[in-house]
């Protein structure tokens, strides 16, 4: 292939006035956006800007709703669930698509493995493995177990899967989020490399110093929507993080109500450590809401559940009033009135395929009879109630969870979780994937129970709920918490800042 | 959260006809087919004699099926029932052989308690291999399965272990040949241990732990239930089961080999599924599981009586009976 400028190439993919809806929700309104031959394309936008979905159109896991994909300036139609690979589009996903009982050798060879006379040409193909590996600067050995790799030499041989398909251009999903700095080095080395012999990238990435590095051109994503492209070099992490941001809060949220200074502290955390946590301190104090910020990955789910005793802790003390709460032990954190509702409801929240009654009643059983005994009588009360209290609206009250809505599942959800009549909640995504109407009621429930004297931990990758509900903002960055906004401090571009990795601050 | 309550909340809807859960109701309308495809074949068939035989013949099943309900609802598989009721049974025996005890009675009653214990612990080993030692159940129960038959052929040495106190034979024959009111006494155990068995998993805490861990383990431990504890539980329950059924099974032959019980887990396995509970965790249905293992005796039963098909296919025919059950059984679901 022939050498071009960098970014000076003709346009090999574009989406034009591309929406995508997923069942009547759209994410990608009309956009915009296009891939020249030897550029290094970085696409930014906060959680949920549209970011992933868009990746998807254009390499054929999702069809556009409307508007096209062009490839080579023609309209095309990719063909799903990876075929493009065969036109040269290749993505390397957040999640592996590794088998973990093969070698990194039939890896990298799966599905076109090379063979003399019908028999596996081994002997070429991890000749073969080995000099991509040694391109990338990678000491993986080419006959190891995917099972036996470290989760970074797992995205190493993903990354040396796609630069051994001679593909001509290359999504990369948060490809850094797992490598060490002289990894990423190696494999920024290799892209620039390849960028110049004409290789196209697009670079999803959530670390805005590595995008003022690496790219040559930024699109920028807010809400589904195309908000800006630009030269990179025009560009700084401030004003990317100011276009990704910037955007009025409505009147969704309910009124703010700071708890006195003197209140007691009823939750405090001391250096806590998990595998993934590091050295963790904060308070918690009655009435206040308090928020948690970062990218998704930054230790915040692992934190909380390490205090809710769902996670094993390495060190480190959770207090709830003067009780020290043992590790590991949920029955303990909500004997002390601690409760955790989990962010992931269809998989760890409420029994899908049960009615809402054993769903409810689930965490708060012993409440419902002495003895072992089940009292139907006074579960239809807790039922009923709970439907009340929370407006759970179903037609029949005998209906399955999983065939409830998403706002119906949140609701009774954390209609479970208040069983427990807990003095602090600690909530991970309160409102993941449910419509607006729903998210007004929680906020107004989580305010209502703050004024009541709960103290709630909100734990949120939007943005502008954090900031709508809470009164004090902890930012977590890669394990560790970076930094805690209070008062005037309290706005996204301060928060992106901390959580890009901009900006950092000892914390009291 | 704004109390607007919708007025279809109002009113509590009535319990309508499709409300009924089918997969609950096809066990019992198969054992209607059943029945009347047997009075077709043989007037002899519906006799309340006849049948009270068959239910008796399936007492033994229907036992360690209970057990099994517990095992497949909490997500689990035991596949070690059959080589454990004749483990159970041989140290039972043994037991009675020793001559420990003068008193005839006394000593039965000794073995009884020395069959539930041994039974019980027997579980506690199959599920403390499932969840401390971290092994996949169907892996830990055929090991165990293994161990138990071999620890039974070492005790026989090969052959069959008898009881031998013609007196201790007389005192214990009623507890499988004797009647009460004119019900055999198998069947008024298996009522009463299915009563058990229903009151447990439906109207008490651990019932609705062991089925929140069979269909989803996260949510359950989520929730505070201790999984590993409930798991292990059901495994000791299988257990205890089983003992009753080898306390019905002693007295009736007042023998063991080490050919006793192979292939019941497969039955009690059958039985269970035909019952409606699925096999993946999740849904118990013990009043189902009983009417399996009586689906399960009547069709050889109804194959003896006809003269159109050889009963050595009986092992086929509940072979297919089984697959047709899953079949049913899925075609349910997607309709639901």
């Amino acid at each position: 292939m022939e050498s071009e400028p960098a970014g000076g190439g003709d346009v090999v993919l574009s989406a034009r006035r591309v929406s995508k809806s997923f069942s009547g929700v759209q994410v990608l309104f009309s956009v915009d956006f296009d891939l020249r031959r030897g550029e290094i394309h970085a696409l930014m936008g906060e959680n949920g800007a549209g970011k992933s979905t868009l990746v998807k159109v254009l390499s054929g896991f999702e069809q556009p709703t409307s508007g096209e994909v062009l490839l080579d300036g023609k309209p095309v139609k990719l063909p799903p669930n990876g075929a493009a690979e065969a036109l040269g589009i290749v993505v390397i996903h957040q999640e592996f698509n590794l088998a973990e009982h093969l070698t990194v050798t039939e890896s990298l060879f799966l599905g076109r493995e090379v063979a003399r006379f019908g028999v596996l040409d081994r002997k070429f193909m991890r000749r073969e493995t080995r000099r991509v590996l040694d391109m990338l600067g990678s000491h993986i050995s080419e006959t190891a177990q995917i099972s036996s790799l470290t989760v970074a030499d797992k995205q190493m041989v993903e990354i040396a899967k796609a630069i051994s398909r001679d593909a001509r251009i290359v999504f990369m999903d948060e490809p850094t989020a797992v490598l060490s700095r002289d990894e990423t080095e190696a494999l920024f080395r290799q892209v620039r490399k390849l960028r110049d012999t004409g290789t196209s990238f697009v670079f999803v990435s959530h670390k805005l110093d590595e995008v003022t590095e690496l790219t040559d051109r930024v699109t920028v994503l807010r809400d589904g929507q195309w908000v800006k492209t630009a030269p990179t070099a025009l560009l700084d992490g401030e004003s990317i993080a100011q276009l990704m941001v910037g955007r009025e809060l409505s009147s969704l949220y309910p009124q703010k109500t700071e708890p006195n200074v003197d209140e007691a502290r009823v939750l405090s955390v001391v250096g806590l450590n998990t595998a993934h946590v590091r050295d963790a301190h904060f308070d918690l104090r009655k009435g206040e809401i308090l928020g948690f910020s970062g990218m998704i990955g930054s230790g915040r789910t692992e934190l909380m559940e390490a205090i809710a005793g769902l996670c094993p802790r390495l060190s480190g003390e959770v207090r709830v009033g003067d009780r020290v709460l043992p590790a590991g032990d949920i029955q303990a954190s909500a004997a002390a009135g601690l409760a955790y509702m989990t962010k992931d409801r269809k998989s760890k929240g409420l029994l899908l395929g049960s009615d809402m009654t054993t769903n409810l009643t689930l965490q708060s059983l012993d409440q419902h009879g002495k003895g072992g005994y089940l009292s139907p009588a006074s579960e239809k009360k807790a039922l009923a109630r709970a439907r009340r209290r929370f407006d759970i609206r179903v037609r029949d009250a005998g209906v399955v969870a999983g065939r409830m809505s998403g706002g119906n599942q949140q609701k009774l959800l954390l209609a479970k979780v208040m069983e427990i009549t807990p003095k602090i909640l600690i909530i991970d995504e309160p409102t993941r994937g449910i419509d607006v109407g729903t998210k007004q009621q929680i906020y107004h429930f989580i305010a209502a129970l703050a004024r009541e004297g709960c103290s709630v931990i909100v734990v949120s990758s939007e943005m502008p709920e954090i900031i709508g509900l809470c009164t004090r903002i902890v930012v977590m960055r890669a394990g560790r918490i970076v930094g805690v906004l209070e008062g005037d401090e309290i706005n996204e571009q301060e928060i992106m800042r901390y959580s890009a990795g901009l900006k950092q601050k000892a914390v009291a | 959260m704004a109390a607007n309550v919708t007025t279809e909340d109002q009113a509590e809807p009535k319990r309508r006809w499709q409300d009924i859960d089918l997969r609950a109701v096809a066990p019992f309308v198969a054992l209607a087919l059943l029945l009347l495809l047997g009075a077709l074949v043989n007037p002899n068939f519906i006799g309340l004699n006849n049948l009270a035989n068959v239910a008796t013949r399936s007492a033994f099943i229907a036992l360690i099926a209970v057990g099994a309900t517990f095992v497949i609802s909490s997500g689990d598989l035991d596949l070690s029932v059959g080589s454990m009721v004749a483990f159970v049974a041989s140290l039972m025996i043994l037991f009675m052989n020793s001559g420990a005890i003068a008193d005839p009675g006394m000593m039965i009653a000794a073995a009884i308690v020395l069959a539930l214990v041994v039974g019980a612990l027997c579980g506690l080993a199959n599920g403390l291999i499932t969840t401390v030692g971290k092994i996949e159940p169907f892996i830990a129960t055929l090991g165990t399965m293994g161990i138990y038959r071999g620890l039974t052929t070492w005790l026989s040495q090969g052959g069959a272990i008898t009881l031998q106190s013609a007196e201790q034979q007389d005192l214990y024959r009623p507890a499988y040949f004797g009647v009460i009111l004119g019900v055999p006494v198998p069947i008024i155990v298996v009522l009463v241990v299915t009563c058990i068995a229903a009151f447990i998993l439906y109207r008490m805490r651990y019932g609705r732990h062991v089925v929140a861990v069979g269909s989803n383990a996260h949510v359950a431990r989520y929730s505070g239930i201790k999984v590993d504890r409930v798991r292990t539980w059901a495994f000791v329950i299988q257990g205890v089961c089983v003992a009753i059924a080898v306390v019905l099974y002693v007295p009736r032959l007042g023998s063991t080999s080490a050919t006793t019980g192979i292939l019941w887990e497969l039955q009690a396995i059958t039985a269970v599924v035909i019952g409606g509970t699925a096999l993946k965790g999740g849904a118990s249905r013990v009043w189902g599981t009983i009417c399996g293992a009586f689906i399960l005796e009547l069709v050889g039963n109804i194959m003896l009586l006809s003269n159109f098909i050889s009963e050595y296919l009986i092992g086929a025919i509940q072979g297919a009976i089984i697959i047709i059950a899953m079949l049913v059984q899925r075609s349910l679901v997607r309709k639901s």
